[in-house]
């Protein structure tokens, strides 16, 4: 009985201190000194409506856009998920055929693995450099301007996410797409 | 292998074995003060001044367990209310609805012993108040009850027969070890880009005009000590392969160093408390020998490309990426899933089921050895098994009676010893056996065939490893009340017996009057005792769990791969 009594205690000292007082110190560092990603990085347009989040991937399938790897959650940021199809399945070459489909590849022409590959939280806002390249041709057409601008624009917002330790280059799919409609904006 | 791969390796291998000798020697100030001089007797009496009267008396083993079994059980009252209220709790902002009563029973069994096994996803299902209040809280208090667990095996190995007492030591671990450590991360994390906030989910226009609901929620918090207790409970779904709980490159590295640097350091305070640092240390190189091969193992085979994309016109040049986020780099998901599964963390960055089949052995193994690292505390204390066996094995090898620590191991150590690593293996094959059997398994698997199979052979590996990772193709929605209870009590049993039976042979061993080392004593300080403790770790766990890993990846990777 002295024992629960005690583990009773042990429990409101924990409660206090390793939740309220630990979730709140490290809140109010968060929110003081770094807002804009404590609360999900979330980007606005120039009036002031939140278009997404810098971390989120989200869905494009309008030719005049980059679009992100597939997801096994079409995308839902508050439901996030992978496949979890084994690499044998053949569910995944059903769905690989779709992705091969949609982008028009061909033996000659190959995507880019990362594009056919759903990410595991099915929310991973990068692609790499080559598969951003790889859809040049496609925006160019779509939106009727030079595929050299937006090798350029694809160049200046590529990025080594771990310098010598990942040094395969990647792009940020939302702020390209911005970036994308800043230089030539959608008609 | 590529020169980066093993570049990655290193900072976050060998970044953790340093980081641990330092943290090693605080552990051992943190939780023993006794012997050493200073501060430690001003906390030990705050301590005993929140605990009360009980706080003041030292226990014997028997007396220490007990207590440490009163306040699992009513840790774990606590946090099925939390869960069952939390409908009717503050701290909701997105209105999480009821949960399912086998779903709660599961899920607070799953957090008290430390092996955070999510049949939820945690945006979908939980309110802030059950985030923090029931699974962050017990993030630390059972990550504080396996390092008290261990503490008290290794003042009972020192020879002490008390054991110290439960309710000061939890706090020890809970306020000196696990808190600063845990400050010191989320804080780290916050300037990494990790959401800290207690506003509800964000809601966007995306460029084409869609509405796209953006969950979010105290995350940095909650992932420090997930990753630092070896809990490995995420705050989403796809723990930290979501981008929240995962934002950039040198989080992961920060989060995977997290995961591995207090079971390292655990080796260190057992050696400082029994006062034979050259045998942590022969330990320590046994427990780096088993992970680093895996890791190996991993790397190697996660570099062959998606098998299934093989026919179709895609660019076969990279390795394996379903599943996969890219901004972590190429050899992040293998050396990740070893190391969470090697340390009972089971947090993921890449989806596991997703590895192709041989990786996928890798941290089956892991789960099913257990103790290179291990969890928080308890790690070392299923290697203390292992160390009493193979002190078994050589000694009737060589026809003396065995001897650790200057302790004569005898019938009744060993009986327990294997009872320990019996009920491991019985619970992992007997159930999985049971569910492959039955449509309580087959009517909820992902995938067919043997990589099926593997799926039961995993959750159940994980529960009783305390472990907590899956291969989430069964999937969480549709995990049923079978498997919630199934896994509920495995991980319950998994979780008490290599406590209770370890603290019996420690209690024991301290009890015996000490031997003199002779010339046919093994010396527990010697390289042959490495290898022999190696050798019988491999026999051990190769004899046992070779069948079921023919049947599953071993025998999915001869059909696919030839």
């Amino acid at each position: 009985m002295q024992s629960f009594l005690a583990s009773l205690r042990l429990v409101v000292a924990t409660m206090l201190i390793s939740v309220v007082a630990y979730s709140a110190v490290v809140l109010g560092i968060a929110q003081l000194l770094t807002p804009a990603t404590a609360n999900g990085s979330l980007i606005a347009n120039a009036q002031g409506q939140v278009v997404g989040s810098k971390l989120i991937a989200q869905k494009f399938t309008e030719p005049r856009y980059f679009w992100p790897r597939p997801s096994a959650v079409d995308y839902n940021a508050a439901g996030a998920g992978g496949s979890n199809k084994s690499p044998t399945s053949t569910d995944l070459t059903e769905r690989a055929t779709g992705t091969v489909a949609a982008y028009g590849a061909t033996a000659a022409n190959p995507l880019p693995a990362d594009l056919a590959a759903a990410s595991g939280g099915g929310l991973d806002p990068h692609i790499t450099e080559q598969s951003a390249l790889y859809q040049v041709p496609r925006i160019a057409a779509a939106r009727g301007i030079p595929a050299a601008g937006i090798d350029e624009l694809v160049a200046r917002y590529s990025f080594a996410p771990g310098g010598i330790l990942a040094p395969d280059r990647l792009v940020n799919v939302l702020e390209l797409n911005l970036a994308l409609d800043q230089m030539a904006p959608a008609s | 292998m590529t020169f980066n791969a093993i570049l990655y390796v290193l900072l976050i291998v060998g970044g953790s074995a340093l980081l641990s000798w330092p943290l090693g020697r605080y552990l051992k100030w943190a939780m023993d003060p006794a012997a050493s001089a200073g501060g430690g007797n001003r906390w030990t009496r705050a301590f005993q001044a929140i605990g009360g009267p009980l706080t003041l008396k030292q226990q014997n083993w028997k007396q220490y367990l007990l207590a440490l079994l009163a306040f699992n059980a009513v840790s774990f009252t606590v946090t099925v209310l939390i869960l069952a209220l939390q409908q009717y709790l503050p701290l909701n902002p997105d209105a999480k609805g009821e949960l399912d009563p086998s779903l709660i029973f599961n899920t607070a069994v799953s957090f008290v012993t430390n092996t955070n096994l999510q049949h939820y996803s945690g945006e979908v299902a939980m309110s802030y108040a059950s985030q923090l209040g029931a699974l962050m809280w017990q993030q630390f208090v059972s990550a504080a009850t396996g390092i008290a667990a261990l503490a008290a095996m290794a003042r009972g190995l020192a020879g002490r027969t008390n054991m110290g007492n439960f309710f000061v030591d939890l706090q020890r671990a809970t306020f000196l070890i696990l808190l600063p450590l845990a400050i010191l991360v989320a804080i780290l994390l916050v300037f990494g880009g990790m959401p800290m906030t207690l506003q509800g989910s964000a809601i966007a226009t995306t460029l084409e005009g869609i509405q796209q609901t953006i969950a979010r929620g105290p995350v940095a918090a909650f992932t420090a000590i997930k990753q630092l207790g070896t809990n490995g409970g995420g705050f989403f779904g796809p723990n930290s392969t979501q981008p929240f709980e995962n934002p950039t490159f040198w989080t992961n590295v920060l989060e995977a160093i997290a995961i591995t640097i207090i079971p390292m350091a655990c080796v260190w305070m057992f050696g400082r408390i029994v006062g034979k640092m050259r045998h942590a240390g022969i330990v320590f190189v046994v427990m780096a020998v088993l992970m680093l091969t895996r890791i190996g193992f991993a790397v190697w085979f996660e570099q062959t490309p998606t098998e299934a994309f093989n026919t179709l016109p895609i660019a076969q040049n990279v390795g394996n990426l379903e599943g996969k986020e890219l901004r972590f780099g190429a050899a992040a998901g293998p050396v990740w899933a070893v190391l969470t599964t090697s340390t009972s963390n089971g947090s993921v960055n890449a989806m596991l089921d997703s590895l192709n089949p041989l990786t996928g052995l890798m941290p089956m193994i892991g789960m099913w050895l257990n103790e290179d690292f291990g969890g928080v505390g308890v790690g070392f204390i299923n290697m203390f098994v292992y160390i009493v066996l193979a002190v078994f094995l050589a000694g009737m090898m060589v026809g003396r009676t065995p001897e650790y620590l200057g302790r004569r191991i005898e019938a009744y150590e060993v009986k327990l010893a294997v009872i320990a690593t019996l009920s491991h293996s019985f619970l992992i094959l007997g159930l999985a056996a049971l569910f492959a059997a039955t449509p309580w398994g087959t009517a909820v698997l992902n995938n067919v065939g043997a990589h099926g199979f593997s799926e039961i052979l995993y959750e159940f590996s994980s529960s009783s490893a305390n472990n907590g990772s899956g291969f989430e193709g069964i999937n969480d929605t549709i995990f049923t009340v079978p498997w919630n209870i199934a896994t509920g009590l495995v991980m319950m049993l998994s979780r008490f017996i290599p406590i209770i039976l370890p603290l019996a042979i420690a209690g024991s061993l301290a009890a015996k009057r000490p031997a003199a080392e002779s010339a046919g004593t093994l010396g527990t300080e010697s390289g042959t005792f490495g290898v022999m403790l190696l050798v019988t770790i491999v026999i051990l766990g190769a004899l046992t769990f070779f069948p079921a890993a023919a049947l599953g990846p071993i025998a999915e990777h001869f059909q696919f791969y030839h």
